[in-house]
């Protein structure tokens, strides 16, 4: 009602209305870049948040070349580690940590395996994966896959990961560094942190393997 | 001779675990460059077909201004760049200094696994536990200087074994 009277020539108030419009188309512009970064930078909430949300089927490759589904694991429990060969640093720290944990647990952990899947399936084949777990323990496991299936895994349990070049095209990965200890029904049952003391980690590792092996206990 | 006995079994672990570590710890590498004091360059075996490997050390600056640790070589690596691992919550991100790695004076800067290291890149072949491989370092005011990294076992600690926390 009072745009009507208002004294302006016609091209002025065709500017008026021209501004909302920028404004607008910018509002949009901004949400649209937000979304795409969004997507391919999904949001990475900490494992302790959504305990009952962490874990889930998924397929892979193991390292020996063939099909994996995590249907296998069912009545099992196990550990699962986000990571990648070419890693100098956390990796070969966290596989050699487990390692001496699965000797430390003993025979009562014969049937556990922890199974280390690769953020990097570019560079990991099933067959350098091999190689590398081995390096450290046989009952450590190597899973690759196409990006997409890692990506969903990653998803699954909300670990983040992200290429990072370090010049000459060559790159690095960011990544979760947890381990992710899984009960035999593939609910998630915690996590052993990044240098978290062998006796802590041994505690936990222990109730989540006695899990498995306990006949007849607590369901 | 109860006496001598009872020595030698006293003695027995101690000869056995120095011959356990002691191939790998037989001397404390040390080495001087100006103001500078290198000590126990080690690393650890990498996977066949790994094209990175880390390089630990510690730098402890005797001086009275401060040096910064730009970059090196090493025999069988294509580059060298300095490091920083940092934890950002449960993440792991890894980044090159772009500007070195100050070692202020007075003090001593240690390089180990999760924290700052050498990144041996463009690996021509794997690192094997036990061999040493030699490298150099560079310093802003220093300058460079030749170490040699004894290679321990992969995920292993500064003394060869398995780290513990």
């Amino acid at each position: 009602m009072m745009t009507a009277r208002l004294p302006f020539p016609q091209s002025r108030r065709r500017r008026v209305w021209l501004k909302p419009l920028g404004v607008t188309l910018a509002l949009s512009l901004v949400t649209a870049v937000a979304a795409v970064w969004l997507w391919l930078h999904p949001p990475t909430p900490l494992p302790s948040d959504a305990s009952a949300a962490i874990g889930g089927r998924f397929n892979l490759t193991d390292e020996d070349g063939r099909a994996f589904s995590s249907d296998s694991l069912a009545g099992r429990p196990f550990a699962l580690y986000f990571g990648f060969t070419h890693c100098p640093d956390v990796c070969p720290t966290s596989m050699s940590d487990m390692a001496r944990l699965l000797e430390a647990l003993g025979p009562a952990a014969a049937e556990f395996r922890v199974y280390f899947v690769s953020v990097d399936p570019e560079r990991d084949t099933p067959e350098l994966l091999r190689t590398y777990t081995d390096l450290f323990h046989p009952r450590l496991i190597g899973l690759t896959g196409t990006a997409d299936e890692i990506r969903h895994v990653a998803r699954l349990y909300h670990a983040f990961y992200a290429k990072v070049p370090t010049g000459a095209g060559d790159y690095t990965m960011d990544h979760t560094a947890t381990i992710y200890l899984m009960a035999p029904d593939g609910r998630f049952a915690g996590t052993i942190a990044y240098g978290e003391s062998d006796a802590t980690a041994l505690e936990k590792l222990r109730r989540l393997v006695g899990r498995g092996t306990g006949s007849g206990g607590r369901g | 001779m109860l006496r001598r006995t009872a020595l030698a079994l006293a003695g027995l672990p101690l000869l056995l675990f120095s011959g356990l570590s002691g191939a790998l710890h037989a001397h404390e590498h040390e080495v001087r460059v100006g103001d500078l004091v290198i000590t126990q360059p080690w690393s650890r075996a990498t996977p066949p077909g790994a094209r990175v490997g880390g390089g630990y050390l510690q730098v402890r600056n005797t001086g009275s201004a401060p040096d910064r640790l730009l970059s090196g070589t090493m025999a069988v690596a294509g580059r060298v760049e300095i490091h920083e691992m940092r934890m950002d919550g449960q993440v792991m991100r890894m980044r090159a200094l772009e500007q070195g790695l100050v070692i202020p004076p007075g003090r001593t800067v240690e390089l180990r696994p999760g924290g700052y290291h050498v990144m041996f890149m463009e690996l021509q072949r794997p690192l094997v536990s036990g061999e040493t491989v030699v490298g150099t370092l560079v310093f802003e005011r220093a300058g460079q200087v030749q170490v040699q990294y004894r290679v321990g076992a992969a995920g292993a600690g500064p003394d060869g074994q398995p780290h513990r926390h």
